[in-house]
């Protein structure tokens, strides 16, 4: 293995453990900083927030994304709001309390340090967000206004509209306008990273393919960060953007980074519920909606009566019912899960009987229609857009989808992976959310890595670099550049029949039912067994016209599927060894008597960091464990009741 | 549903353009417009053709990089909304649909439907951003707003910055597009220290991009899908108008 996999959590009590790190940690003088090159992949909240840190900070950025422009990244999508411990509300709330919260809520499967260090961030996100100009929502008297989100007790979510994720990756994208302006950052849109370059054991540099030209070129760097977000779409059908991709990470694995926790993946309880063999994506209705719609079903099986014809005492609100101390708000994983259930049980709405009623009666009943309308609006537009239906009048129907990735490349305190100078930050990472994320947590972290944890713990890396970056002339670079160009040749040259995305929803089919919301041992085998048979087919049945010199988006989307096809046998491989249920992990073969997930922790309570073995071909890859060591907490069985 | 598609082809920015015929067979009204170009480009790829270049992301109506044209109108009949958020139950059986790019000279052509809108880009690094270096802000809630400036902050700062604006245009004008951003900035206290040379250093990049002026056609903002509402365009012609005299007076 290359590095360590050390996870380098500085010593002393919890609550210290972050400023102390920062009193001491290795500095870069101003003069050096203009002297080292950072590519930053990425231009969401993660990439965008730290190109733009890194570039005021007086490095030279290079940041790439694949999108047009850097405004458009994934982030952009993100309804909800983002989190911090501000306790504007006066409920009670606290750093400690959002660290609790978030380790519980990621089911003790993540570090401890590095979510208190996620928490105590958190409040400058807000100041620096607000400062930018970005239009949270306020109150009457002018100061923030908050709501509460899934799975929290405290209302410490702050939001814009539906748009949040929108209005944040805005300011970061205005805070990158800047710095490209001032020309610190060099923004290359339009630009898909198809391979990291490593020189003696150390991230130097990347290969790229102009998408508009499908010019190859390769960038050496003093260092490199990854900001490429999630790997959601492995399930052809999720709430990602269609562009949203695993290449860049595991690219990055090919090359010896570690993968982490791929099975952890997160499936999101309100989404608009699949309607045909069309789809190319799922909607997700911001649950936020929670707070004031109430989940049921009908009490009878096979009832296909309409919702209004089924009167109060036949219907189950199976939330309320099971976590009477949550109710609606449960969180994300087990709300899913009981849908699931209700819907197994014959019991779901809908075309396919695969649907839960979210219902807003009693919420207008007491607060009007109009309260409702403001609230959420948007939310019920986009419903009535692709449904057809008028959520005021009726209840929406919604199903669980996948949604977020909680796996991600492995990264220690510094977030730096076990390649030296590989950095990792955002959903690509798999540091901070465990084996579940609370809602509005995942905007806290992108923006917490990129502006506030990165800008100082990449100068611990540099400091030891100045004068060590290579020149593209480099062999590894040309051996790089020749890898990449023969796969383009290679898939163009198999001119077979099938198109890209034909093999991509296969295979999302096939995950979507082995390893999805539930899994156990059997399914995984079998999923096991049938990837690699698609995979063979794709590499000989493929079609993708055009040549590689040009806009070619069956290409692009051909690289992309060949990485999901490989990674899907990690994630299978992952889920397969983690012999316990956790989170958003269901082992069917593991759970209490009530049917909730069931953790082992004598044996399971360690991430697990996957080597990719194998030269060139696929090969089992090698297990790594990282100890989970809970100095302050408690493990505690997860309860919502 | 059966649809007759008339589609915008060109190889590349040099090359020669024109509109092909396609058939758009077997749709389910419940499929989005873009999802009927994936089936049709799925068709298309299996009968051994080029598929239609054209690009999206989100396909939820807030990455803004859908940039479709479609029977003349941008982000066709659905308004407000982006294309991506347009579904074929609004069209007639049998209907036939054009689609071409967005069209504006400073969008640069880069393929069928696919236009590069860096020009946007680079009216916002003129100067919409708040200098607000990372770590340096004051408590948030410091300073309050009042809450119909941060709503109607809100209201500017929705832009997708899709260019739809632009394309719809007769002159190619980004006003509604510069306004929204200039307008956002302009009713918020952070905003307000950089407001003079924000304003007059957007413009003028706005102007050498080459898009043009606005003559209050209202195009843009019949077809933005965040609703933009054109009285801030008049917003950014009184921001324009004052940052003009102030430089004159404070030099
Ligand atoms: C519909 C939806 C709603 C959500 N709502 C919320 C919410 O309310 N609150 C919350 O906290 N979280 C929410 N999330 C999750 C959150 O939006 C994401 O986890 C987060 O935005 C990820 O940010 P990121 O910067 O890590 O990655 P992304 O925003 O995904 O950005 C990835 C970047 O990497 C680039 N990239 C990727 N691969 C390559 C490559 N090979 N070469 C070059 N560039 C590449 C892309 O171009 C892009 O710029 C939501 C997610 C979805 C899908």
């Amino acid at each position: 293995m290359i590095g360590t996999l050390e996870s380098r959590i500085p010593s002393g009590p919890l609550d210290k453990k972050w400023s102390s790190y920062k009193d001491h940690a290795r500095l870069v003088s101003p003069a050096n900083r203009r002297k080292l090159d950072v590519i930053v992949v990425g231009s969401g909240l993660a990439g965008g927030s730290a190109a733009a840190t890194l570039g005021e900070q007086g490095y030279n950025v290079k940041c790439f994304c694949f999108q047009d422009s850097p405004r458009r990244a994934h982030s952009i999508a993100a309804q909800g709001g983002i989190n911090a411990a501000k306790n504007y509300q006066n409920d009670g709330d606290s750093v400690f309390r959002l660290f609790y919260d978030t380790i519980k809520g990621g089911d003790f499967r993540s570090r401890e340090a590095n979510v208190y260090r996620l928490a105590e961030v958190s409040n400058s996100i807000i100041d620096q967000c607000v400062e930018q100009g970005v239009p949270f929502a306020r109150e009457y008297g002018g100061l923030l206004a908050n709501r509460s989100f899934g799975g929290a007790q405290v209302s410490r979510t702050f939001y814009a509209r539906g748009q949040t994720g929108q209005q944040l990756l805005l300011g970061c994208y205005q805070a990158l306008c800047r710095q490209i302006a001032a020309g610190t950052v060099k923004m290359f849109p339009h630009t898909e990273m198809l391979d990291v370059v490593l020189v003696d054991g150390h991230a130097k540099g990347i290969i790229t393919r102009n998408l508009e030209t499908g010019d190859i070129h390769a960038h050496a760097s003093d260092a490199v960060v990854l900001a490429t977000g999630g790997y959601g779409n492995v399930f052809y059908l999720s709430t990602n953007a269609r562009g949203s991709n695993v290449t860049a990470t595991y690219r990055a694995y090919r090359k010896g980074a570690l993968f982490a926790n791929p099975c952890y993946t997160q499936i999101h309880p309100t989404c608009i519920p699949v309607s045909g063999q069309h789809q190319s994506k799922l909607t997700l209705m911001s649950e936020s909606l929670r707070n004031d719609g109430r989940v049921w079903v009908p009490n009878k099986q096979g009832d296909t009566r309409s919702p209004e014809q089924i009167p109060e005492e036949e219907r189950d609100y199976y939330l309320e019912r099971k976590y009477p101390s949550f109710g609606n708000l449960a969180p994300r994983d087990i709300s899913s899960r009981s849908a699931k259930e209700a819907c197994d049980d014959g019991r779901g709405v809908g075309p396919g009987g695969r649907g839960v009623f979210l219902d807003f009666a009693d919420a207008i009943n007491r607060l009007g229609e109009t309260t409702i309308r403001e609230r959420y609006g948007n939310l019920f537009d986009i419903y009535e857009k692709i449904t057809g239906e008028d959520a005021y009048n009726r209840p929406m129907r919604i199903y669980p989808a996948v949604h977020y990735t909680m796996g991600g490349l492995w990264v220690d305190y510094n977030l730096m992976s076990n390649v030296p100078g590989l950095h990792v930050i955002g959903e690509a990472n798999f540091s901070d959310h465990g084996a579940n994320r609370l809602g509005a947590s995942a905007l806290m972290q992108g923006l917490a890595d990129g502006y506030f944890v990165l800008p100082y713990t990449l100068p611990t890396y540099l400091a030891g670099q100045i004068g060590k970056r290579p020149t593209v002339d480099h062999p590894e670079f040309h051996k790089a550049e020749t890898g990449v160009r023969e796969r383009i040749s290679k898939m163009i040259g198999v001119n077979g029949t099938r198109s890209v995305d034909s093999f991509h929803r296969e295979l999302g089919l096939l995950l979507w039912d082995k390893c999805g919301m539930a899994r156990n041992a059997a399914g995984l085998r079998e999923a096991l067994r049938k990837i690699p048979e698609i995979r063979g087919r794709f590499w000989r049945e493929v079609r993708v016209p055009g040549s590689g010199e040009e806009f070619n988006q069956s290409l692009e989307r051909a690289g992309r599927v060949a990485d999901y096809l490989e990674f899907a046998e990690l994630m299978c491989t992952d889920a397969l060894e983690r012999d316990e249920s956790c989170g958003g992990h269901f082992r069917e073969e593991h759970q209490t008597p009530d049917g909730e997930a069931l953790r082992d922790d004598v044996n399971f309570a360690s991430a697990f960091a996957w080597e990719f073995q194998g030269n060139g071909t696929i090969a089992p890859p090698k297990l790594h464990r990282e100890p989970l060591e809970f100095e302050t907490l408690e493990l505690a069985q997860r309860s919502y009741k | 549903m059966n649809f007759k598609l008339r589609v915008w082809r060109q190889k590349t920015g040099a090359a020669k353009g024109k509109l092909a015929d396609y058939p758009a067979n077997d749709v389910s009204p419940d499929t989005s417009f873009l999802e009927m170009l994936d089936l049709v480009n799925d068709r298309l790829i299996e009968g051994g053709e080029e598929p239609i270049a054209f690009e999206s992301d989100c396909r939820e109506g807030i990455c803004g990089t859908c940039c479709l044209t479609i029977n003349g109108e941008a982000h066709g009949p659905d308004h407000p909304g982006a294309a991506c958020q347009l579904y074929m139950r609004r069209f007639k059986e049998g209907e036939t649909i054009t689609v071409e790019p967005f069209r504006a000279k400073p969008f640069r052509f880069v393929k069928d439907l696919v236009v590069n809108r860096s020009a946007l880009d680079r009216i916002v690094q003129a100067g919409g951003f708040v200098s607000a270096r990372s770590g340096s802000a004051p408590e948030a809630n410091s300073i309050p707003v009042p809450k119909q400036n941060a709503d109607r902050a809100m209201e500017a700062a929705a832009c997708i910055g899709c260019g739809a604006c632009a394309a719809a245009c007769p002159n190619a004008s980004a006003m509604l597009f510069t306004s929204a951003k200039v307008s956002h900035l302009a009713l918020l206290p952070q905003g307000d220290p950089e407001r003079t040379n924000r304003v007059l250093n957007m413009v003028s990049v706005m102007d050498e991009e080459g898009f043009g002026n606005c003559t209050n056609t209202y195009e843009c903002e019949a077809v933005c899908p965040a609703e933009i509402s054109a009285s801030f365009i008049a917003k950014l012609n009184r921001e324009y108008a004052v940052a003009t005299l102030r430089k004159k007076l404070g030099g």
